[in-house]
């Protein structure tokens, strides 16, 4: 009976999503044509408007109550449900239960169109600023959204069909999605993609509605920002499971589906900026509009991406071709329809206002024009194995490419980003500017020096990125310099706390491409390695039994110098029976100058074992700049919305 | 903003969309193809697998008849499956010379025993190093060497039925 009430409240929940579209669209109507000599919308108008709130709060419901339902069924390991069967067995332990239920196509689908409902109810709660015409226009393009991805569900990919006769038990979970990682990654990204499709409403609701400006971006900014600390987040932690689930020692792989994930977040940390400029200075328009739609598509062309498996990718786990069509469909509907509009109406936008070259503003335009051309880079790399498979050539796109075109952009980025909150909103003296600058290119400077002084020169990338994280740093907190600390407002430190993410995460990142050790041996039992400052011995193997998996483990005894203490590391190559696969799970050492990281390999079959050791100085800051990044994303979130709530209850007392 | 820069966007859209769209319709052929067809064999030796029957050397395929060179192991499955194609080849008077991957010699004794033998030498070629410098990717891979030891054709997975005119064509033709 559950799977039959998840599906029927699937059903419903679709039906009002359309009920909420013809709605929005019929107030819509009737609004526009109003007689002229009238103030208020046309009392019918006003009636149908009215309505279109509660209906977008209950399609939500109905929603969260069809996924509440799979994954009871995912729980209770019902084994008459073909989706369960494929993806569950009902020895797992109770976390990858419930992970399981979006741990595959459809669960994933129906957790997308469920945040999607949510959000929708959020907005029809809370959102009071915008006039009610374009908050009716987000609502209905919210439902178009919605009705797309609901029929998508139900005809092509039914979380609740039945399997008749019911299967004894399930086929397991792919292993290495049997981590906590996967529990939290996919809704996490999801919420991301489905905060930046909110924005994207409010851009199509705007332009229907011709009411591009200042309210609507602060409408906005508070989903951009969310759906922005979301994707931060999501790209963080899913770089962090590729590194210690995949054991191969990378943080980055230039992979299709990462690039899917690392496209709308570029598109999204440019929205966020020119969303900004729009909201406090009225600039930026089209160009926010136009951010917004690419954002979306960024998120559909990902989902589209990892879906139909027509690039071939480490995410092979999500695929099939035939769903592709579907999507695709949806990518032409939403996307192309939204350019057309964008087409035609922005032309009826009027000018915002203007600025000089140097200037905040133009600081943010040179941000946006840069993430841009990543973006462009990061697009045209994904998609160039497609074109040239088109003339017959087989090719696959990777690191080189991408480090090569994208690494120093990023860095000009990073240099821009230095320089940006140190300039005044309208117009700047170019000298007063680079006076303010010396700190951090002194700092840079430095940096770079000592860099070259203790190593004797390293790659020209990775050093740059050092000398510039160093730059950014110092930078990033000058806007503190001279300020009381206390009454600086929560939005400002949030930047200063994101900049300075994106700094450490850099250092990270330059520290270990530049300085990574590397040693790959067939270890005797007894026999020692040095990796780095580690001495690293195979004390012995012995196989360990988990809840539905068995190992080998290797105890490594390691020490640091010559001198250090002793300590243990337990590296397993994992074997699952269902499905049959072998994964390594690394065994990770972590310092505060870096991780020590071991893998075990295979034996040889004369004693000897296979390991793979890296030591990798300052790794970690990678994740940690990420989670910086996100945190700051939140107090700017914070601030805003607390200053906006204090700004209408101001109003409402006038 | 000029008036037809506000389309720009849509253009880029259609063009994006033309690209996916167009992967879809015509899913890229996913085989692996060898880097070396059209090139001369590399340089080897390899010692025999077998008792009884020679090792291979890069050597044999310059000596003027065009020939058939068959990766393979005792391991694979689709192996077994092409053994018929190859036997059928073999009675056609077609020279087959053989490199088994990562194997040992009883399995490959077995194997032989039970398939059926059409090979005329069998390289041991434990490390792989053969055929990764023949680029193939895996096994059973069958390659078509002109008689100055030229790749000319490279058939990845097991041969079918409807492969072995193909690769006749091909032998017939670097005659």
């Amino acid at each position: 009976m559950i799977a039959e009430a998840g599906l029927a409240a699937l059903w419903l929940a679709a039906a009002l999503a359309g009920l909420q579209l013809v709605l929005a669209a019929i107030g819509l109507r009737l609004d526009a044509t109003r007689p002229a000599t009238g103030d208020g919308p046309g009392v019918g108008a006003a009636e149908i408007m009215a309505a279109v709130r509660p209906v977008a709060i209950v399609q939500g419901l109905l929603a969260l109550l069809a996924m509440a339902l799979l994954i009871a069924l995912f729980v209770r390991s019902d084994m008459s449900v073909q989706l369960v069967v494929a993806n569950s067995h009902s020895d797992k332990p109770l976390l990858y239960k419930f992970s399981g239920a979006w741990g595959n196509h459809e669960g994933s689908m129906l957790l997308w169109v469920t945040i999607l409902g949510l959000a929708g109810t959020t907005i029809a709660i809370v959102e009071r600023r915008l006039p009610r015409a374009t908050l009716i226009a987000t609502l209905g393009a919210q439902a178009a959204i919605a009705l797309g991805f609901y029929a998508f569900l139900l005809f092509s990919s039914n979380p609740f069909a039945r399997l008749s006769p019911a299967a004894p038990d399930g086929q397991g979970l792919n292993p290495l999605l049997q981590d906590p990682g996967l529990a939290f990654h996919p809704p996490t990204l999801y919420i991301g993609y489905v905060g930046i499709s909110v924005a994207f409403s409010f851009a199509v609701g705007a332009l229907i509605t011709r009411d591009v400006g200042p309210a609507f971006a602060r409408a906005m900014r508070p989903w951009v920002l969310g759906a922005w600390i979301f994707l931060t987040l999501g790209i963080t932690a899913g770089s962090y499971w590729a590194y210690y689930e995949l054991g191969w020692g990378g943080w980055w792989f230039w992979d299709p589906v990462e690039n899917a994930s690392l496209m709308p977040w570029l598109a999204a940390t440019a929205l966020l900026h020119s969303v900004s400029v729009l909201a406090t200075r009225d600039g930026l328009r089209a160009w926010t509009v136009m951010l917004a739609v690419v954002a979306f598509s960024m998120s559909m062309v990902g989902t589209f991406l990892v879906r139909s498996g027509i690039l071939t990718s480490v995410h092979a786990f999500a695929v099939d071709p035939t769903r592709g069509s579907f999507i695709l469909a949806l990518l032409l509907l939403y996307i192309g329809g939204a350019l057309l509009l964008f087409g035609l109406r922005i032309g009826t936008v009027r000018q915002g206002s203007t600025f000089e070259l140097i200037s905040r503003e133009g600081a943010l335009v040179a941000n946006n024009l840069l993430l841009s051309v990543i973006l462009g880079i990061v697009l045209i790399g994904t998609l160039y194995p497609i074109v040239a498979a088109a003339f017959g050539v087989q090719l696959s796109v990777g690191p080189p490419f991408f480090d090569k075109a994208a690494g120093p952009v990023a860095l000009l980025l990073v240099a821009v980003m230095a320089v940006g909150p140190l300039l005044r909103w309208r117009r700047d003296d170019g000298q007063a500017a680079l006076e303010r600058m010396m700190l951090p290119i002194a700092v840079a400077a430095l940096a770079m020096a000592a860099v070259f002084i203790v190593t004797g020169g390293i790659a020209i990338l990775p050093f740059l990125g050092l000398g510039l994280a160093a730059g950014l740093a110092a930078a990033s907190v000058a806007p503190l310099w001279k300020r009381n600390l206390r009454r600086t407002p929560l939005f400002t430190w949030g930047m200063v706390i994101a900049h300075l993410g994106i700094a450490v995460s850099l250092a990270g990142m330059a520290s270990d491409s530049a300085f990574t050790k590397e040693t790959l041996v067939a270890a005797r039992v007894g026999e020692p390695h040095r990796v780095g400052p580690y001495t690293v011995r195979l004390d012995g193997i012995s196989p360990v039994i988990g809840a539905n998996w068995s190992a080998l483990q290797a105890r490594l005894s390691v020490r640091r110098g010559d001198d250090g203490a002793w300590f243990v590391l337990r590296p397993q190559s994992r074997f699952f029976s269902s499905p049959p696969t072998t994964t390594s799970e690394s065994a990770i050492a972590t310092r505060l100058d870096g991780q020590l990281y071991t893998v075990l390999g295979a034996p040889d079959g004369e004693g000897r074992w296979q390991l793979r050791l890296w030591w990798k100085p300052f790794v970690t800051f990678i994740w940690l700049g990420g989670a910086l990044i996100a945190l700051g994303g939140a107090l700017s979130l914070l601030g805003r919305v607390r200053r906006d709530r204090q700004a209408v209850l101001r109003e409402a007392y006038r | 903003m000029k008036r037809s820069a506000v389309w720009l966007p849509l253009l880029g859209f259609a063009l994006v969309f033309a690209v996916v769209a167009m992967a879809l319709v015509r899913p890229a052929d996913r085989t692996v193809r060898s880097a070396m067809i059209g090139k001369p064999l590399p340089t080897f030796s390899l010692a025999a697998m077998v008792p009884g029957k020679p090792g291979l050397g890069s050597a044999v395929f310059t000596q003027g008849q065009p020939r058939l060179l068959n990766v393979f192991a005792s391991w694979c499955v689709p192996c077994i499956a092409e053994a018929p194609m190859l036997m059928r080849l073999k009675r056609m008077g077609v020279p087959i010379e053989a490199v088994a991957i990562r194997d040992t010699p009883a399995a490959v004794q077995a194997f032989l025993a039970r398939n059926g033998d059409p090979y005329g030498r069998i390289g041991n070629d434990r490390e792989s190093s053969v055929q990764l410098a023949l680029g193939s990717s895996g096994v059973p891979e069958t390659f078509v060497i002109d008689g100055k030891g030229r790749i000319v054709l490279q058939h990845v997975g097991d041969i079918r039925d409807g492969d072995v005119p193909e690769i006749l064509a091909a032998l017939e033709k670097a005659r």
